[in-house]
């Protein structure tokens, strides 16, 4: 039994409603436990006086230099001491979940009874990085809770100037539009670079993403440093079948309106039968005994709204890898930026493949920490930098698929272009 | 020190030994999916193998009792697994048709409201807020508790033309994110400086350095060395506050909410778009922010009922035009929508292309 409840009069209306309610949940502990009746008691003074009462500070658990984020109330009385003293401490673990979230029951009871025993019993499932936050630990309980969750095979997500946890969809896991092994990405890349998840030295954050389609699922292009999304080079596969039942269900008018005309680059044609053409490009199904739809891949831009509308119908290619694109990033310091493409297709399957985004990764995590500024994002940095500059440190070609239109504008030096033209035209003698 | 114990350095979890074993042995080799109902997905492999998740909301922060609770549920109708979306929604999945609808109706029994799928407003993306931000503006979990309530009918249904996604900031960082629909604390007025603790508390290049507009200077004031801000060139953004917690740019009467709309990151149709904003000056009205709900609500009755099918938010603005949407929400537009920061001259309309 804990310490009787302050008055939360404005808590207590967000209790109502249909959706579930946090505030019923954080009662909840609260009638176990002090730490929760004074956080109650903070959060609806927040609440009163539309304040923030955290501050930061340093507490971390040992062998590591991030991860736990520190909050100390700042909300003290005229003698300097705090207002709710039992929520004075309310720091939080960051925890790494397995990639794409999956949980046994186990597992999640295992974290509920740890969290009881050292915290004040609320997670947060999930971080805007993807963590499980165990939320609400006094200093002294930091490491033994840590030992604890550490025993159970997970480890601290990150914090501060370092490799953050990250992200990957359900992908092959539960998706027909997943073009790699998303997890396996994620854990050899994230894996592979711990170090500098648990000791913060690089200039900045550093976040990977990895989305098993274009869909994007985990909005890798525009929450993370490098995006890692599944694509295909051949031709989309067709499923007979399942294309008659879309024509079936949804009839002519649904996939001319909704499919054929919202194809971004007007791909897919719809003919009769014996005016259908041929060619090592073209995708067609039969929707129905008179019509044909085909799809020029070539044209097509892997947007996945078809695959969308008629799922199972249309599917990826069989030749599949991934793009990636770097310097996504939010708002601070110069505007949101989204990644833009330095490979526009890798093969992501054997081994090697494994092995040499892995190196890509780490070549890209050490020209940020050799190259960019205090506090400064990789998005930032090429922005800064010029795209060029940051492809001829990582000694990576450059192609049209990079950008949206070439220079309009004259002013640059082209002393050496006829260098230049000699390297496009070895790299095309290459390819 | 020599009793703690060093960090076993493991990393990221294998997913597989955690993972429904029908999504373990399928792995890779699924074929179709479909949308039987609202809250519930259908997925098909290769060799036939069949699965029905049932995706229902939560408040993301889970007391004890809510967590073993979940289990418990997962437990009796789901093989003891479950997995959480990007969006904090929960899904079960289950091998056979019949144990979809006694799992809806219990979860139901128990306050979850299961949706989320396709074309429905899916759970707001959002930050801590006051409960464990250190430089927070209003409250996040509120906001989402609030709104949610509000958009529950469009949570459970899948009546939209597309799917919605919204978020919620508590400051113009915007960690909830970018999307169709997304709600963002906006400062007007420039920091208050705590002159007294400024020395003692900030590492002042590092401040000057953080500021956008260069509009932080080292000075002396009353004696002690401090910051001053060129209150004329301050664009309010807060980015100083975190540096330097003196410069207090919270400010519960002129600390704003804005919508913003039209984000999307996924590659369907159109390129991954940012928001835009459209509505600012709304009130930090808690603990329920009615007039955020109901410019929110406005927009997304338009969007309902103007929109094609598979049209996002973005989409749609695209084909009606920027005028359009402003005429059809009633929202005001203002000077303060016409951006000036860099690159802006890309967003103007350097064409006669005018809808009329």
């Amino acid at each position: 039994m804990a310490k009787k409840l302050h008055d939360t009069p404005m808590l207590d209306q967000l209790e109502s409603g249909p959706w579930p309610s946090f505030v019923t949940g954080l009662k909840r502990e609260a009638a176990k436990k002090d730490i929760m009746v004074d956080l109650l008691g903070q959060l609806e003074t927040s609440y009163k006086t539309k304040k923030g009462y955290w501050k930061g500070g340093t507490v971390g658990v040992f062998g590591y230099g991030g991860g736990v984020i520190p909050r100390f109330t700042e909300l003290k009385d005229e003698n300097e001491n705090p207002v709710f003293p039992d929520a004075a401490e309310f720091h939080t673990l960051r925890i790494q979940p397995p990639a794409g979230m999956h949980y046994d029951t186990a597992t999640l009871r295992k974290f509920a009874d740890i969290w009881d025993k050292y915290g004040s019993g609320l997670i947060g499932l999930h971080g805007q990085s993807g963590d499980i936050m165990m939320q609400g630990c006094t200093t002294a309980n930091v490491q033994p809770a840590w030992e604890e969750i550490n025993a159970m095979g997970f480890d601290m997500g990150g914090a501060g100037p370092a490799l953050r946890t990250s992200m990957s969809c359900v992908g092959a896991a539960r998706c027909e539009m997943s073009c790699f092994d998303e997890a396996r990405a994620l854990r050899t890349i994230i894996n592979a670079n711990i170090d500098d998840m648990h000791r913060p030295a690089l200039p900045y954050k550093f976040k990977f993403k990895f989305s098993g389609c274009p869909n994007d699922c985990v909005n890798s292009i525009q929450r993370s440093d490098m995006a890692t999304i599944g694509t295909w080079r051949d031709n989309i596969q067709v499923n007979e079948q399942q294309a008659r039942d879309y024509m079936k269900g949804h009839g002519m008018d649904k996939l001319v309106n909704d499919v054929i005309s919202k194809c971004p680059t007007r791909a897919i044609t719809l003919r009769n039968k014996a005016d259908a053409v041929s060619g090592d490009s073209i995708s067609t199904v039969a929707v129905d005994d008179q019509h044909v739809m085909q799809i020029e891949n070539h044209d097509c831009v892997r947007c996945m709204h078809c695959l969308n509308v008629m799922p199972g119908a249309l599917l990826p290619g069989k030749d599949k890898g991934v793009t990636i694109l770097v310097g996504g990033k939010s708002v601070l310091k110069i505007g949101a930026t989204m990644g833009t493409v330095i490979i526009p297709f890798m093969k992501l399957e054997s081994d090697e493949d494994f092995e040499k985004i892995n190196e890509m990764s780490r070549n890209i995590i050490d020209f940020f920490a050799e190259n960019a500024l205090e506090h400064e994002r990789t998005g930032e940095m090429i922005e800064r930098i010029g795209l060029v500059n940051f492809l001829e440190g990582l000694d990576i070609d450059v192609d049209p698929n990079m950008i949206n239109h070439p220079r309009a504008n004259p002013y640059v030096r082209m002393d050496d272009w006829d260098e230049e033209v000699e390297k496009a035209n070895e790299r095309k003698a290459a390819a | 020190m020599a009793e703690l114990r060093a960090p076993d350095e493991c990393g990221v979890p294998d997913p597989m030994p955690f993972m429904h074993p029908t999504l373990r042995d399928n792995y890779g080799k699924w074929v179709f999916h479909s949308h039987p109902k609202p809250g519930v997905l259908y997925h098909r492999a290769e060799n036939g193998a069949e699965v029905w998740t049932v995706k229902f909301g939560t408040a993301r922060q889970l007391d004890g009792y809510t967590i073993r609770l979940l289990c418990d549920l997962a437990d009796k109708h789901a093989d003891g697994h479950m997995r959480f979306t990007a969006r904090s929604n929960v899904e079960f999945m289950v091998t056979a048709e019949s144990k979809i609808d006694p799992l809806i109706k219990e979860l139901n029994s128990h306050g979850f409201p299961v949706g989320g799928t396709a074309n429905s407003v899916s759970m707001i993306s959002h930050t801590q807020g006051f409960l464990h931000c250190d430089i927070p503006g209003t409250d996040a979990s509120g906001v989402v508790k609030a709104l949610m309530d509000e958009l529950h009918e469009e949570f459970i249904k899948c009546e939209m033309p597309n799917r919605v996604k919204l978020s919620t900031s508590c400051c113009e960082i915007n960690c909830g994110g970018q999307a169709d629909i997304a709600i963002i604390m906006q400062h007007t007025k420039p920091p208050k400086i705590n002159h007294d603790l400024v020395a003692n508390v900030c590492e002042r290049p590092t401040v000057v350095a953080r500021c956008p507009v260069a509009a932080i200077r080292p000075a002396l004031v009353n004696g002690k060395p401090s910051l001053e801000v060129d209150e004329k060139k301050c664009i309010c953004c807060g980015a100083c506050f975190p540096p330097c917690p003196p410069m207090q740019i919270n400010d519960p009467e002129h600390s704003k909410i804005a919508i913003w709309v039209g984000g999307k990151n996924s590659n369907a149709r159109s390129k991954p778009t940012f928001h835009k904003l459209v509505a600012s000056g709304l009130p930090n009205n808690l603990p329920r922010w009615p007039e955020v709900a109901a410019v929110v609500k406005k927009i997304l009755s338009v969007y309902k009922a103007d929109a094609q099918p598979w049209e996002r938010m973005g989409d749609w603005i695209d084909r009606i035009g920027w005028p359009r949407f402003f005429e059809k929400t009633g929202l005001p537009f203002t000077k303060y929508h016409i951006d000036d920061w860099r690159g802006a001259r890309t967003t103007l309309n350097a064409s006669t292309h005018i809808r009329f």
